[in-house]
C-alpha cells in the first residue's frame, strides 16, 4: 500500500515539475524532494547497506544550519561568524538533559527528557542566547557585528571546555538518548507485518529513521522560512539589508527586525544542534569550532545568498566536497595507482601526498568558486536584479539565467 | 559621556585596581609578567598593524594575514638552514645570517601578500561584500595547506640563534631576547609611522582609506596604493613571524589562526583602521593575555581576550583610539 503510494507520488511530482518548470525554485525543490525520497531506496537496494544514508543525515544537519544562517546573512544581511556557537548551545542543551552527564556533575541528578520536547527547548535556549548577544550588539555597524559573533563563537566552545564539572569538558558527553516514537505512530508499516515498508522505525539502530526525520525537519524549515521571506517581516529584512537608514525612515523598527532575524537564525541552529546531538550521540567542544561556522557560511555564500534553495544546494555540494570527496581522495589515489600497476610503496606515497594536499585543494576550491561565480550557484532573483542595477560586472551565465527565468 | 562610556571606564578601572593589588602583593612576579606581556604584545602589535591597514583601506577582514605571519616563520626556518648557524649561542655567522635572512623574509612575505591581493581580492573589489571574505578564508586554508604539505602537522623547530644573555634586576628576569623583540618592534612601528605620515605613498594610503573615489579623482593610482598597503602589512607580518620564531623557537602550521584572531582583536581594541591604535591594542592585548595566563589561568585567556573584544565593541565600538565613523 505504501509502496504504491510512493510510486503514485513520483509521477505527480514530475507532472508538477513540468507545469512549474519556469519557476526555478519549484524545479529545484522538486528535484531535491525526489532525490531525497529515492536516495535511501536506491542506496539500500544497490548496496544493501546504509552507510551513505548516515552520511546524508549529517549532510542534512548542515542543510538545516545553512537554511538558518541564510535568514541571518542572506535575508537580513547580518554577517554572523559565530553561528556554530548556537549549534553548540543547542547540542549541549539536549546532551545535558538527555544523558547521564548531570548525574556526575554537582547537580547529582540525571535527566532524561524526551527528544521531542527537548528539540524545542534547545531551539528556544539557542534563540534566547541569540537575543542576549544580539540585543546590545545589533546596533553596531555590519562588520563589527561580524567580529562580535566571531568572538562569541570562540568563547562558547572554550566555556564548554572550562566548565568540565558540568559538561565533561574535553571528555565530551556520550551515550546521549535517542528519540523514541510514540507507540501509536508505530503503525502497520513498521515491524515485521505484511505491510512493513519501514522494517523497524527505530532510532537506535536504523540510520534511515534519522534520515526520514531530517528530511521532514528540512521540509518544515523550508516551508517556514519561505513564508517568513514572503511576509512583512521578510520584506523588512530585505529593506534593512539594502539600506538601513531608508528602512528606518519607512517606519521599520530596525533593532527589533534585526533581532528577530538573529534570533530565528539562532533557533534553527539550536534545533539542528539537538538533532545532531541525538544523531551522533556524542558532543564535544571540538565539534563546534570556528571552522564549522565558516563552513556553514561558505555553504550559504556558495549556494547564493538570500535564496533558500541555493542554501540547500550549496550545503549539499560543499558537504560532499569537504566531508566525502576530499577526505576520500587518498583512497582514490591509492586505487588509481594500483590500477595503473604502480608498486604499493609508490601508491601509499601518492596517497600520503594527497592527504597532505587536502587543505590546499579546499582553499583553491573556495578561491576559484568565488572568482568564477561570486554570486553563488543559485543566486536569489532579487539580488541578481540589484547586482545588475548596481552596474556590477556580471558574468554572462547569470544574465542569461535571469532572462531565461 | 553616555552610559556605555561610563560602563567601559568602570570596567577598565576595576581591571587596573585588581592588577594594582597584585602589583603590591607580589611586585617581582608582577614585573615578570609585565615583561613577558610587553614582549608578547609587541609581536601581536606587528601582526595587528597588517589587519588594521588592510581593513582601513578596503574594509576586508583579511583572514589570510595570520597565515602570512606563520609562513614568514616557516620561510625563515628554511633560509636560516642555508647558513651554518650555531644554536644556543651567538657568533658572527649567526649575526650575518640574521641580518641577511630577516629582511629577505620580510620582502618575500610582502611579495606573496601582493600576489594574494592581485589574485584573490582585486578581481572581487566590486563583487558582493562577502565574496572577498570567502576568498580570504580560502587563501588562509591555501597557505596553511602549503605549510602542512611542506613540513607536516607536527611542530617545527625554529633555530635558536639569539644570544642567551640575561640580567636579573631585583628578581626580575630580562633576557636578551625580550629586549630584541621589543626594540625590533619599536623600530619597525616607528618606521611605519614615518612612512605613513611623511611620504607621498603614505599620504596616498591615508587618502584612499578616507575616500577611495575622491582619491582616485585626485589622480591617485588606487590599485598601486592598495597593493602597497598589502606589501607593507606583510613586511610587518613577516617580521612578526621571524621574531616569533626567534623568541619561542617552536612553530606549527596553524599558529597563524589563533595568533591572527588575537591580533585582529588587538586591531579592533585599538580602533580598527587606526595605525597607532593597532600598536597600542597589540601591546595591551599581549599584557592582558599575560596577566590572564598568570592570574586567572591559561584556559581562561581565550575567554578573557574575546570577552574584551565583545565588551569593547558593545561599550566603545570605535575602539580606544578610533574616530567616530559615520554610518554608511
Amino acid at each position: 500500500m505504501s509502496q504504491a503510494g510512493t510510486a503514485n507520488r513520483s509521477p505527480l511530482r514530475l507532472f508538477n515539475l513540468r507545469e512549474r518548470i519556469r519557476d526555478r525554485d519549484a524545479a529545484v525543490y522538486g528535484i531535491l524532494l525526489l532525490g531525497a525520497i529515492l536516495f535511501p531506496i536506491v542506496e539500500i537496494y544497490a548496496t544493501g547497506g546504509t552507510a551513505d544514508v548516515s552520511k546524508a543525515t549529517r549532510a542534512g544537519t548542515f542543510v538545516l544550519l545553512a537554511i538558518g544562517l541564510n535568514v541571518v546573512v542572506g535575508f537580513a544581511g547580518l554577517l554572523d561568524l559565530g553561528y556554530a556557537a548556537f549549534f553548540a548551545i543547542g547540542a549541549y542543551t539536549y546532551a545535558l538533559f538527555a544523558s547521564m552527564q548531570l548525574g556526575n556533575s554537582p547537580a547529582h541528578h540525571e535527566f532524561h527528557v524526551n527528544f521531542w520536547i527537548m528539540i524545542f527547548v534547545s531551539m528556544f535556549v539557542a534563540a534566547a542566547f541569540g537575543a542576549i548577544l544580539g540585543f546590545p550588539t545589533l546596533r553596531l555597524r555590519g562588520d563589527y557585528l561580524a567580529i562580535v559573533t566571531l568572538g562569541f563563537g570562540e568563547i562558547v566552545p572554550q566555556l564548554f571546555y572550562n566548565f568540565d564539572r558540568w559538561t565533561g569538558g574535553i571528555n565530551a558527553i556520550g551515550l546521549i538518548d535517542q528519540p523514541h516514537l510514540p507507540v501509536w505512530i508505530q503503525g502497520p508499516w513498521s515491524g515485521d507485518g505484511p505491510f512493513a515498508f519501514v522494517t523497524n522505525f527505530n532510532f537506535n539502530t536504523d540510520p534511515v529513521a534519522y534520515y526520514v526525520l531530517i528530511v521532514i525537519l528540512i521540509t518544515l524549515a523550508v516551508i517556514l522560512v519561505s513564508n517568513l521571506y514572503k511576509s512583512r517581516l521578510g520584506r523588512a529584512w530585505m529593506a534593512i539589508r539594502e539600506d538601513e537608514v531608508a528602512a528606518a525612515a519607512m517606519g521599520i523598527n530596525t533593532v527589533t527586525t534585526k533581532l528577530l532575524a538573529f534570533g530565528i537564525g539562532a533557533s534553527f541552529s539550536g534545533f539542528a544542534g539537538a538533532y545532531y546531538a541525538a544523531n551522533v550521540a556524542l558532543v564535544s567542544p571540538d565539534n563546534f569550532l570556528f571552522i564549522v561556522s565558516i563552513t556553514v557560511l561558505v555553504m550559504v555564500v556558495l549556494g547564493g545568498m538570500g535564496n533558500i534553495s541555493g542554501a540547500i544546494v550549496g550545503a549539499l555540494v560543499l558537504y560532499y566536497l569537504v566531508f566525502v570527496l576530499i577526505p576520500g581522495l587518498p583512497d582514490y589515489a591509492t586505487s588509481l595507482a594500483a590500477t595503473l600497476g604502480l608498486s604499493s610503496d609508490l601508491g601509499s606515497a601518492i596517497a600520503d601526498a594527497t592527504t597532505r594536499l587536502n587543505y590546499i585543494i579546499y582553499g583553491l576550491l573556495l578561491v576559484a568558486v568565488m572568482l568564477l561565480r561570486p554570486q553563488g550557484i543559485l543566486p536569489s532573483r532579487v539580488r541578481e536584479q540589484e547586482l545588475k542595477h548596481a552596474a556590477v560586472q556580471e558574468d554572462e551565465a547569470a544574465v542569461e539565467m535571469t532572462h531565461a527565468g | 559621556m553616555s552610559l556605555a562610556d561610563y560602563g567601559f571606564w568602570i570596567l577598565c578601572a576595576t581591571a587596573v585596581v585588581l592588577l594594582a593589588v597584585q602589583a603590591v602583593v607580589n611586585p617581582t612576579d608582577f614585573a615578570q609578567v609585565l615583561v613577558f606581556g610587553v614582549t608578547q604584545g609587541s609581536i601581536y602589535a606587528l601582526v595587528a598593524l597588517g589587519y588594521t591597514m588592510v581593513y582601513g583601506i578596503i574594509e576586508l577582514i583579511n583572514f589570510a594575514h595570520g597565515d602570512v605571519f606563520t609562513l614568514g616563520s616557516y620561510i625563515g626556518t628554511a633560509l636560516l638552514g642555508f647558513f651554518a648557524v650555531t644554536e644556543g649561542t651567538f657568533n658572527t655567522l649567526n649575526l650575518i645570517a640574521l641580518v641577511v635572512v630577516f629582511p629577505v623574509v620580510m620582502l618575500i612575505m610582502g611579495g606573496i601578500n601582493v600576489a594574494i591581493e592581485r589574485i584573490a581580492y582585486r578581481p572581487l573589489r566590486n563583487a558582493p561584500r562577502l565574496a572577498p571574505l570567502i576568498t580570504a578564508i580560502g587563501m588562509s586554508f591555501l597557505l596553511e595547506g602549503v605549510m602542512y604539505f611542506w613540513k607536516g602537522a607536527a611542530t617545527v623547530h625554529f633555530p635558536d640563534i639569539l644570544p642567551q644573555n640575561s640580567v636579573t634586576i631585583a628578581g626580575v628576569f630580562f633576557g636578551f631576547k625580550d629586549v630584541f623583540v621589543l626594540v625590533t618592534a619599536v623600530i619597525l612601528v616607528s618606521l611605519l609611522a614615518v612612512f605613513i605620515n611623511r611620504t607621498k605613498l603614505g599620504k596616498a594610503m591615508r587618502a584612499t582609506a578616507q575616500d577611495r573615489d575622491a582619491a582616485q579623482l585626485m589622480g591617485i593610482d588606487i590599485n598601486r596604493t592598495i597593493a602597497a598597503t598589502f606589501f607593507i602589512g606583510a613586511l610587518l607580518a613577516g617580521a612578526g613571524g621571524m621574531i616569533w620564531g626567534l623568541y619561542y623557537n617552536t612553530i606549527y602550521f596553524q599558529l597563524g589562526f589563533r595568533t591572527g584572531l588575537i591580533a585582529f582583536t588587538a586591531a579592533v581594541f585599538g580602533g580598527i583602521g587606526n595605525i597607532p591604535g593597532a600598536a597600542l591594542g597589540g601591546l595591551l592585548i599581549g599584557l592582558i593575555a599575560a596577566f590572564s595566563d598568570n592570574y586567572i589561568g591559561s584556559k581562561w585567556t581565550q575567554v578573557v581576550v574575546f570577552g574584551i573584544l565583545i565588551g569593547v565593541l558593545v561599550f566603545r565600538p570605535t575602539g580606544l583610539l578610533g574616530m567616530r565613523v559615520p554610518e554608511r
